[in-house]
């Protein structure tokens, strides 16, 4: 034992571990003395942005967080949790792993997904689909492919290994995120309703164990350091990045879940951020109990661990599960059979203090409350600006765009975009099908569809953000993010339920960031208010930008919305391909004269700087109502809606999945590139069989919302405006290998 | 007739298959936990997909010294049958219950895609109902499934009608282009000489159930049923 850990801390100590002096004073103040260093290595993890949400707390309490179908209140549990009929209930989060990432790809994004999943499997849901959303910096840059190869063999290797199907996601590309990239990863699983295990802790005497993996000196202190700019001596922090193994997450999925048959469980938490500490104080202080815990119990990797690495080792696939005495033996039982670690090392007491002992010795007390969100973690309101940008993209004049003179050739660059073209790169690295539930593989369709077996739901599941129309407009562009999200549910035949967000920012003591995330969450209150989506939970991960030389960029502002659906009926189920040659194709939504913000602009035209493009929230609430209807009547076969790239991109990707072609004819009322590849909100392409079409005319005559002929699905030619674009098969070649023959130069 | 399905620490796909053998297609379905050291009286021994053991060594490496294999080893060597899908194949080749073994795809990256294979053996059950001239559409989800086996091993399979799959395309022709691994002449399965223990790298239960609207695998377990009764 060092003394060193057990005589009070310095003040610079504490800044050293990211405490500001305010915060070491409260401490002082709490304790009625100096905290010693493992103390304050304690309070440095818990009050760390990742763990308090202290700057950002304020705001999201301002988010709905109740409806018909919530189980659990926001933050309340380690995931939401809303009703899906039948007696099941579904859990589901999304969360960040972006520095850890940006350093170690491989093992940042296999951790992720290792974390996320524990979130759903210690409430006692067995996870059965994942998704994740991924952000790189510029596709030809040598770091970018570093990244991108590394994350996307990450999230397979520890995805295809644990055995849940990675059923859908998006992958954006911007130079913003040349240095820190974004790593999103969401899961959800099911459960019988009133099956939750709850993260708590309560009875005096009552034994704790830690089970599943041993603990060692990898992730110390990952919170605070996810909690900081990403710089140029960010590599000096490797030691907090995290190394997973899948294996014994498979093994401790499948233990839970066992365990959580039995009536031996008090509560779990699983250890993410702040390892032990994080899971015995959070525990704790929910129901006023504490806990003594013995750190020299924990079976560690290495010999002569010291107190605070152990108390803050973000070591992976472990879990606190606090047990009613006498149910020892069921547990360990349980624990011996499938081969995991599982010991007593601590006992919960009376009166909500946490004590810390070593070998007998007492090395570190603290009450629990103080130490969590909600409890008393530091609060605060930042300051926060308008910056220049924002009135200046509104300057943006379409006028000054010339429009294309050979628009073929525009439209083929436009599928190869990094931000269009097919990530097949990506997705087929991932194990899609196992648990023989993804109803997507052979007619896929804009959200995730997830069979519920057994019963004739389905689950719809998307994850969705465009970041440039955030960073143009961020109450307008996360609106946009909620309705796409909810839009890709009503196009595959489901009904929007809940949502849960990954709130990517940069440094919040920047005042022009904290005014992107202000008005991210004013926009997404808006959008959840509309569409009767609460919001269950998420994550918050501020500091991502790149420090360079002293001068800060923040990336894109991305606020990821990870949206649940119901399909009420598997026979409402919808997709995107056509189905049928001579099939009519239908627009329902307005064209507009608008190419602000789209990839069209900002990727091949070359401007940067434009307003988000156009939407309006009622507009976007009654396109949905009249999609879900056309549907409901069955005089529609097809839908995908207008998303990067715009329309053509669209019409082309309902194509080609069945090697059909298309012939539309534009609006003569708007410019040419406008219809085909601006990206105005709140538009769907479908598609009509023959003999529904005078149903369908006849249903959307008497619509409130707009509609318009585009042409008919052929056999194999491409034809706009009359004129032959070529085969479908060869566009779709370009498509599907885009990215491909980046990644491979 | 009864199905066993092995679960060793780290497979994933042992519900999926007992989905479909029980629920889908309404066999007898025991459960066979890897420390067993008893078959339960089943007649098909299947060894799903998974990462059995974590893969760690090699694929299958472990699996082997099982408690279980012990047991399948020797119904095998009985004239028992078994079926092994993707790590299961790779338990299979590293028991030395089939020949040849499972290296890592040529891409060096997993895959997990629908693909086309194409029935060929007329003697093993699992392929003696299907359509030879057909390409079945069946997805594949592995990092090491390139089939390899010496050149006199491949003529011996050859020669003796132990080739169960070919990779190809979905008219049923058989083209390097449509190999998805590097396999040695697109092989995607394989039998022993007495054709009772049958390895494939495709998956065929993720192809049986309508609701996923694919159901090519389902008639590869059908054959089984039909020939085996």
């Amino acid at each position: 034992m060092q003394k060193t850990d057990t005589q009070p801390a310095t003040l610079e100590q504490a800044k050293e571990l990211g405490l500001l002096e305010s915060e070491f004073e409260q401490i002082k103040e709490i304790l009625g003395r100096t905290p010693n260093f493992t103390e304050t290595c304690i309070y440095s993890a818990m009050w760390s942005e990742h763990c308090s949400y202290k700057n950002s707390i304020k705001y999201l309490k301002t988010l709905p967080r109740d409806g018909a179908h919530m189980l659990v209140k926001a933050g309340e549990e380690n995931a939401g949790l809303v009703d899906i009929g039948n007696g099941l209930a579904c859990a589901f989060k999304i969360e960040s792993h972006n520095h850890p990432s940006a350093l170690e790809p491989y093992q940042g994004a296999a951790t992720g997904v290792g974390g996320i999943n524990r979130d759903i499997f210690t409430m006692g849901a067995r996870p059965v689909a994942q998704l994740n959303s991924l952000r790189f910096g510029n596709i030809d840059s040598d770091r970018t492919k570093w990244l991108l190869k590394g994350v996307t063999k990450g999230i397979g290797d520890y995805g295809n290994a644990f055995g849940i199907p990675t059923v859908g996601g998006e992958v954006f590309f911007d130079e913003s995120f040349n240095t820190n990239p974004l790593v999103n990863a969401f899961s959800a699983g099911i459960m019988k309703v009133g099956g939750t295990i709850s993260a708590t802790s309560y009875g005096e005497g009552n034994p704790v164990f830690i089970v599943g993996s041993a603990t060692g000196k990898d992730g110390i202190l990952g919170a605070s350091f996810a909690s900081k700019d990403i710089t140029e001596d960010s590599v000096n922090d490797l030691p907090a990045v995290q190394v997973g193994d899948p294996f014994q997450e498979k093994l401790l999925l499948e233990a839970t879940l066992e365990l959580a048959k039995t009536d031996a469980i008090v509560g779990m938490q699983d250890m993410g951020a702040a390892g032990i500490t994080c899971s015995t104080s959070e525990m704790s202080g929910k129901e006023g109990f504490g806990m003594d815990v013995w750190l020299d119990k924990v079976p560690t990797r290495q010999d002569n661990m010291k107190p605070f690495e152990i108390l803050c080792s973000e070591s992976q696939e472990r879990m606190l599960v606090v047990v009613h005495k006498g149910k020892e033996q069921v547990v360990q039982d349980i624990f011996d059979k499938w081969d995991l670690n599982c010991v007593q090392i601590g006992v919960v007491t009376k009166g909500g203090i946490l004590n810390y002992y070593m070998y007998d010795e007492l090395v570190a007390s603290t009450p629990a409350e103080p130490l969590v969100l909600g409890g008393g973690a530091p609060v605060y309101d930042r300051e926060f600006k308008e910056p220049a940008y924002y009135q200046e993209y509104k300057k943006f004049d379409l006028n000054t765009v010339q429009e294309p003179t050979d628009y073929k050739e525009v439209a083929m660059q436009l599928i190869q975009l990094p931000n269009v073209a097919s990530k097949r790169f990506v997705y087929e690295q991932y194990d899609s099908m196992v648990g023989t539930v993804n109803m997507s593989t052979n007619n896929p369709s804009d959200a995730a569809l997830v069979n519920v077996k057994g019963t004739d739901t389905a689950l719809a599941m998307t994850v969705d953000c465009n970041s440039r129309y955030v960073h143009a407009d961020p109450v307008k562009g996360t609106e946009i993010a909620v309705s796409e999200a909810a839009r890709n549910i009503v196009c595959s035949g489901g009904i929007p339920s809940a949502i849960t967000n990954c709130l990517n920012f940069g440094n919040p003591y920047n005042p022009e960031s904290y005014w992107q995330f202000v008005g991210a969450i004013k926009g997404m209150g808006n959008a959840c208010r509309k569409f009767d989506t609460p919001v269950t939970g998420g994550n918050v991960s501020f500091y991502n930008q790149t420090s360079i030389d002293g001068v800060e960029t923040p990336v894109f502002p991305t606020p990821t919305i990870g949206m649940i659906g119901i399909v009420p009926s598997k026979d409402n189920v919808m997709s995107i391909p056509f189905k049928n040659n001579e099939d009519h194709i239908f627009l329902i939504g307005e064209s507009k004269n608008d190419i602000s913000s789209s990839e069209y602009l900002a990727n091949i035209v070359g401007v940067k700087g434009s307003p988000a493009p156009a939407f309006d929230l009622d507009e976007e609430y009654q396109l949905q109502e009249t999609i879900k209807e056309l549907i409901n009547n069955k005089l529609i076969n097809a839908a995908h809606d207008c998303a990067d790239g715009g329309l053509f991109t669209a019409v082309f990707e309902m194509a080609y999945p069945n090697a059909f072609g298309f012939e539309i004819t534009s609006d003569s009322e708007l410019r040419k590139d406008a219809f085909l590849f601006g990206e105005a909100q709140s538009r769907v392409v479908v598609g009509v069989s023959d003999d529904k079409l005078d149903a369908f005319v006849e249903f959307m005559a008497q619509s409130e919302t707009a509609f318009s002929q585009l042409g008919n699905v052929t056999k194999q030619d491409v034809v706009v405006d009359e004129e032959n674009w070529g085969n479908i098969n060869e566009i779709k070649a370009l498509y599907l290998t885009s990215i491909e023959n980046k990644m491979n130069k | 007739m009864k199905f066993g399905v092995v679960t060793f620490p780290g497979s994933n796909c042992d519900e999926d298959m007992v989905y479909v053998l029980g629920t889908l297609l309404n066999q007898k379905v025991e459960r066979l936990w890897h420390k067993d050291t008893d078959l339960k009286g089943v007649d098909v021994v299947v060894l799903p997909g998974g990462f059995s053991y974590g893969d760690y060594l090699r694929s299958g490496a472990i699996a082997r010294f099982s408690p279980i294999m012990e047991k399948v080893i020797e119904h095998c060597n009985k004239g028992g049958y078994a079926i092994g899908v993707c790590n299961g194949f790779q338990i299979l080749c590293e028991s030395g219950l089939l020949p040849g073994t499972l290296l890592h795809n040529n891409n060096q990256k997993f895959i997990c895609k629908n693909v086309y294979i194409k029935p060929e053996s007329k003697s093993a059950a699992i392929t003696a109902s299907l359509d030879k001239n057909k390409g079945y559409k069946i997805p594949i989800a592995h990092g090491e499934g390139r089939y390899f086996a010496s050149k006199e091993v491949l003529e011996e399979l050859n020669a003796n009608d132990q080739i169960l799959f070919r990779y190809c395309n979905e008219n049923g022709e058989i083209d390097p282009s449509y190999n998805p691994n590097g396999a040695e002449q697109n092989i995607a399965g394989v039998t022993n000489k007495t054709k009772n223990v049958f390895g494939m790298m495709p998956h065929p239960e993720r192809a049986s159930d309508e609701e996923l609207g694919n159901i090519d695998g389902k008639a590869m377990f059908e054959s089984i049923i039909a020939q085996l009764n």
